[in-house]
């Protein structure tokens, strides 16, 4: 199976942007090499700004450029991007809905070694609360690429969340399109939804059950704003329980999102698969999900605990 | 678009027809932010009526200098302006702050000529940083203006955009800043000291000119001389005093933030005839 960095599809689809479109600027606060926004720096530095140590700058200086009519790439770990420049995305950015898209990398529990304070877990539910916010989640690096071209061609801001880890390739997704969620298994016992990295372990965890006689819906929801709200309900609708998985606090991100909905429109019960209100700490990515309970005999167990009632 | 510039005299007496505006708003919104709207009002004025190359019929010319008063809340001066210069009747002034206006209580780009919301304060500088690097990436000539306030600084992203303007060379942005020494809950020197203001800046890489904010002659000389200043950000640093024009609100610390009552707004409007 063909694996990849999103980061560093991130970075080869800025250069191409960049060649296809002058008005891209792309902004980074000292992790270039890591986030690959140094790929575009090489190719078009007058088109690139580093601003050191300093997010709450690089957010609204791009407010500043995009004020001017540039479509602005601002890139820095997820914790720093949602985290400590957030009132700057509010207030300069999402407020004045400029063409900003922040494209932060290191989400998630799986960035290791570097422990708690490395690890957002809490970026999705940041952005989420925000107006006239995008969020896309991509599963992969094909889809990262998906994500970062639409976000270059829509209007209005985007955060687009990344991870540190190479993300094997899910194949036969479909169409990408904001808003819209994808169907990677059909079933009518229970409905499975994930976004970024949890979807592989999902398609994981659709197999097991399969053999166990479960037949499972399995939804990438890289889209979680938009939501997707009709592909949900049909799920709320066609199955007996809804499972959504995420590689973040179960308050506030996707789950929360799906809760909202569904607590609005369906009886049908809804179980959180993310990390249970706990901060991250070091260790490899398969340690971590597996003492935060992220694996796919996690969502597995979830399913077989909750569907038969 | 360049209008005629005016003589002294002439913006002396906008400033006043200006100042009058902004009382007479505030009365009216019955809250909003006198003192610092009042201390900014010769510096803005002047502004823009003999510096900024702009053209209030077509506010997005794209070859316009570029203004953003990062002190959100003294709008009330920023609105008086744009219409008294065109952008807007003079009638939406007094909707200042009203449900469905085009004068919200902080800026928002519904208001012809304001090109990115504030208020939030600290933020301002970043954004007139990002309108300079697109001059240069655009290879333009347009200059950046940016009104800081005194008590604004003790914000650290000011600092955070003060470093990158010098690191950048940004000798197209200008910022301003309305020095009255009072914030909310008192002297700035005794909430948070600030001084010293000019070595600071210099420290970070900026041409300095230190100026009386209320001297038309000044004011007009520094923006000349940070227009001719190559390879470096300036910043007119204008000893001001809050609530200037008004003398039962000069220096008066309560006025930040607390409008006129009608008594108060008729006996100011009578001194600012």
């Amino acid at each position: 199976m063909a694996e990849q960095y999103q980061r560093d599809v991130y970075g080869a689809t800025l250069v191409k942007l960049g060649e296809q479109d002058k008005n891209i600027v792309v902004l980074d606060a000292d992790l270039s090499s890591s986030t690959r926004t140094n790929l575009f720096a090489k190719k078009f530095p007058d088109r690139f700004f580093n601003f050191g140590v300093a997010e709450q700058n690089m957010v609204a200086t791009a407010a500043g450029l995009a004020a001017c009519g540039k479509t602005v790439f601002v890139s820095t770990f997820a914790v720093f991007a949602s985290g400590r420049a957030w009132d700057q995305v509010r207030m300069s950015v999402s407020y004045n809905n400029f063409n900003v898209k922040i494209v932060a990398t290191h989400a998630g529990i799986t960035v290791g070694p570097d422990g708690a304070s490395h690890q957002a877990l809490e970026d999705i539910a940041l952005m989420r609360v925000l107006a006239n916010m995008n969020i896309i989640v991509p599963c992969d690096g094909p889809q990262t690429e998906e994500a970062v071209m639409a976000a270059a061609s829509s209007s209005g801001p985007f955060y687009i969340r990344l991870g540190r880890s190479k993300t094997p390739t899910i194949e036969n997704k479909g169409e990408f399109k904001l808003g819209r969620g994808q169907v990677l298994s059909e079933g009518n016992d229970v409905t499975i939804v994930a976004c970024g990295i949890m979807v592989q372990e999902a398609l994981q965890a659709v197999k097991n059950l399969g053999s166990k006689g479960i037949k499972a819906r399995l939804i990438n929801m890289h889209s979680i704003r938009p939501m997707d709200d009709d592909i949900i309900l049909k799920g709320a609708s066609e199955t007996r329980l809804i499972i959504v998985c995420e590689e973040h606090n179960t308050i506030g991100g996707l789950a929360s999102s799906i809760d909202e909905i569904v607590a609005e429109n369906s009886p049908v019960k809804v179980v959180r698969v993310g990390v249970r209100n706990r901060f991250g700490q070091s260790g490899t990515p398969e340690e971590l999900m597996k003492e935060y309970n992220l694996t796919s005999l996690d969502i597995e167990k979830a399913v077989l605990s909750n569907i038969s009632r | 678009m360049q209008n005629k510039p005016l003589t002294i005299k002439e913006l002396e007496a906008r400033a006043k027809v200006i100042r009058r505006s902004i009382i007479q708003m505030l009365v009216k919104a019955g809250s909003g932010h006198p003192g610092g709207s009042l201390s900014a009002t010769d510096l803005v004025t002047a502004l823009y009526f003999n510096i900024l190359k702009i053209n209030p019929k077509y506010p997005q010319w794209p070859d316009r200098d570029r203004f953003h008063m990062s002190k959100g809340h003294c709008c009330p001066l920023w609105y008086a302006v744009l219409s008294e210069i065109g952008y807007f009747p003079k009638e939406e002034l007094l909707t200042l702050r009203q449900f469905g206006s085009i004068l919200q209580g902080h800026p928002d780009r519904k208001t012809p000529g304001v090109e990115a919301a504030s208020g939030s304060l600290g933020q301002g500088l970043s954004v007139g940083l990002g309108m300079s690097l697109a001059a240069k990436i655009d290879k333009k000539d347009y200059r950046v203006y940016v009104l800081l306030g005194d008590g604004e600084v003790q914000e650290g992203n000011i600092w955070e955009a003060a470093m990158a303007c010098g690191h950048y060379k940004c000798d197209n942005l200008c910022a301003i800043l309305d020095f009255n020494g009072c914030q909310i809950d008192g002297r700035c020197e005794d909430i948070m000291g600030i001084e010293p203001l000019a070595a600071k800046w210099q420290a970070f890489g900026w041409q300095v000119i230190e100026i009386n904010g209320h001297d038309m002659r000044q004011i007009l000389s520094a923006y000349e001389q940070a227009k001719e200043n190559k390879g470096k950000p300036t910043i007119i640093i204008a000893r001001t005093v809050k609530g200037k024009g008004v003398s039962f609100m000069e220096g008066v610390v309560g006025f930040h933030g607390r409008a006129p009552t009608v008594e108060e707004a008729q006996k100011a409007l009578k001194e600012l005839e």
